[in-house]
């Protein structure tokens, strides 16, 4: 039960945390927000490894390997494109640098 | 299985790491290294799952990841801004993949105490996930244009929703206490009700809604993580994913707000063009049809608009997603610099819903290269309107209509448009004189301050600059 309470605390005190974070992110940002945060849930990456124990079974590895390819694509391709799309926003000063 | 000080304490470094990555994202000029941090933290995250369960396939792992990485890294370098949209909504969809099928094997393998807290997260993480996976591929077809983005309505659509939601809960819930066989069977049944479920949700949103519906996949995404976190019992999951589902609420929130109308709305659908459309329609659409032409279309309308730029001082550009369809923003961005060489004072004015997600018009204009510092949102720009020469509205339709405050029961009833027409003069450089994605005519066109365009807006640019370099 201490356990359950436990979790359910992370959840609700990182809802709180990210929600007073992230509404303070101009509007400017707002699409390398969605893409930064995109990358962030494919955290399931975490639980795509735990599936890869060596007693595993054919299935599980299997399915193992869909969903550690998938979470890997979305975390590397999520944060390679918030770069990109970062390394736009300039102002006339700071491109003269 | 994670117990000790020490691993509450690593864990808690992981995520204050992120939170760190997250505050800087607030500023233009830090964001970029906020989002470095935040990588830093998924990859920590990383090592140390592996390093605290020595029991693990590590060759494979790295197999799977580095195919993974690199399959995103290719396609995350090709991508144009244009696509950025549809895009992200894949990923939206790679994560609910991950989600259910960690979920899947989780319940399959460990069965856990069906009445117990991992039981039901589990279940919510598969229909979660699932429905995210379906639903975002929907959403970045119509997005790339592969796929028509008017709303597609089934007969008792509502219905065909609820059925499919308590299906796939029943399926998923048939797991507990199930031969194996059974209970993948149960598994594949549930993630399969699921994803019909995601492609009804998807098809009745129209093109014009797509901003709300990627942020709430966003945070539906981000909530299939933190349910896969309760299911193995990882904290750096939860928190990760909390987070993701309280930025996806923010944006959605924001995009509802700003086109003024509730969630359910949006999702309902906004109904075809013909079907029971309100009475004033009929009337704009005679007032806005070039039937009956407005008063400047009688001289040549491409020298009235080169005479309006020529005697301006102060302009305001407007630009909408047409902008980026003609591939506009290079010339949109070109005339602002040389209008500024002739000492106008020019800024852009964004609308929060330009674009196809949020601030994706500030991504598009920073691909030309344009000055931050000249990119003014709604309401920090909406009263200059008034005591300024021109307003050049490139490719944007809706978010310029003025019928979306004198007429009610359109879909833009009640959005908060850009004040374009309380301009000296409107150069409007648009494709045509047809609706935009609301399917409600401009009002705008009828106004005899406006100047009419109507060509590909890039063609349209380039013989305006041209325009100005020639000799007076």
């Amino acid at each position: 039960m201490i356990e359950v309470a436990l979790l359910l605390g992370v959840f609700g005190l990182s809802f709180a945390v990210g929600y007073a974070l992230i509404s303070r992110v101009p509007q400017r940002l707002h699409t390398p927000l969605m893409s930064m945060t995109n990358a962030i849930s494919a955290i399931t990456i975490l639980g795509a490894v735990l599936l890869f124990s060596t007693e595993a079974t054919v299935l599980e590895q299997a399915v193992g390997a869909a969903a550690l390819a998938m979470a890997a694509f979305n975390v590397v391709g999520g944060f390679v494109i918030t770069h990109r799309m970062l390394r736009l926003f300039k102002t006339r000063a700071s491109r003269r640098e | 299985m994670t117990s000790g000080g020490w691993t509450w304490l690593t864990d808690f470094a992981v995520i204050a790491i992120l939170i760190v990555g997250i505050w800087l994202f607030r500023y233009p000029q830090r964001a970029k290294a906020g989002n470095l941090v935040a990588a830093t933290a998924v990859v920590l995250a990383l090592v140390l799952v592996v390093w605290r369960h020595p029991g693990l396939e590590t060759g494979l792992i790295a197999v799977f990841i580095a195919a993974g990485s690199a399959t995103g890294w290719a396609v995350a370098y090709r991508v144009t801004m244009i696509q950025i949209p549809a895009m992200v909504a894949f990923q939206h969809g790679a994560g609910g993949v991950a989600a259910f099928l960690v979920a899947a094997v989780e319940l399959v393998r460990e069965s856990p105490d069906p009445t117990g807290l991992a039981f039901v997260a589990g279940i919510l993480a598969m229909v979660v996930g699932a429905a995210t996976f379906s639903a975002s591929m929907i959403a970045s077809a119509k997005l790339a244009n592969r796929m028509r983005s008017t709303p597609v309505f089934l007969p008792r659509h509502n219905a065909v929703l609820i059925a499919a939601a308590v299906l796939a809960i029943t399926f998923a819930a048939g797991i507990a206490g199930a031969s194996p066989v059974l209970a993948v069977t149960c598994a594949t049944a549930a993630i399969a009700t699921a994803a019909i479920l995601g492609i009804a949700f998807a098809i009745r949103v129209g093109g014009a809604d797509m901003p709300v519906l990627i942020s709430f996949l966003n945070a539906t995404a981000g909530l299939a993580a933190a349910l896969c976190g309760i299911v193995i019992q990882n904290r750096l999951l939860i928190a990760c994913g909390a987070t993701v589902a309280a930025s996806g609420s923010i944006l959605t929130y924001v995009m509802c707000r700003a086109m003024n109308r509730g969630l359910s709305k949006v999702f309902v659908g906004i109904a075809p063009p013909g079907a029971a459309r309100p009475a004033e329609f009929a009337a704009m659409e005679e007032k806005a049809a070039p039937a009956a032409p407005p008063p400047t279309s009688s001289a040549d309308p491409f020298a009235s608009a080169l005479a309006a730029l020529r005697g301006a001082r102060s302009v305001i550009l407007i630009p909408g997603l047409g902008m980026a369809m003609a591939q506009a923003q290079f010339e949109v961005v070109a005339l602002g610099s040389r209008l500024e060489q002739r000492g106008v004072q020019v800024r852009f004015a964004i609308h929060p819903v330009a674009g196809r997600m949020p601030g994706h018009m500030h991504v598009l204009l920073g691909e030309a290269e344009v000055d931050y510092a000249k990119l003014f949102d709604l309401k920090d720009i909406n009263a200059d309107f008034a005591a300024t020469d021109v307003a050049v509205v490139v490719g944007a339709c809706d978010v310029v209509n003025p019928a979306a405050a004198t007429v009610d029961g359109t879909p833009i009833s009640g959005m908060e448009i850009l004040r374009a027409h309380d301009a000296a003069q409107v150069i409007v450089c648009n494709l045509d004189d047809g609706p935009g994605y609301s399917g409600v005519p401009n009002a705008l066109y009828g106004n005899p301050k406006a100047i009419l365009l109507f060509a590909d807006a890039k063609a349209t640019l380039s013989r305006i600059l041209a325009g100005l370099d020639e000799p007076q």
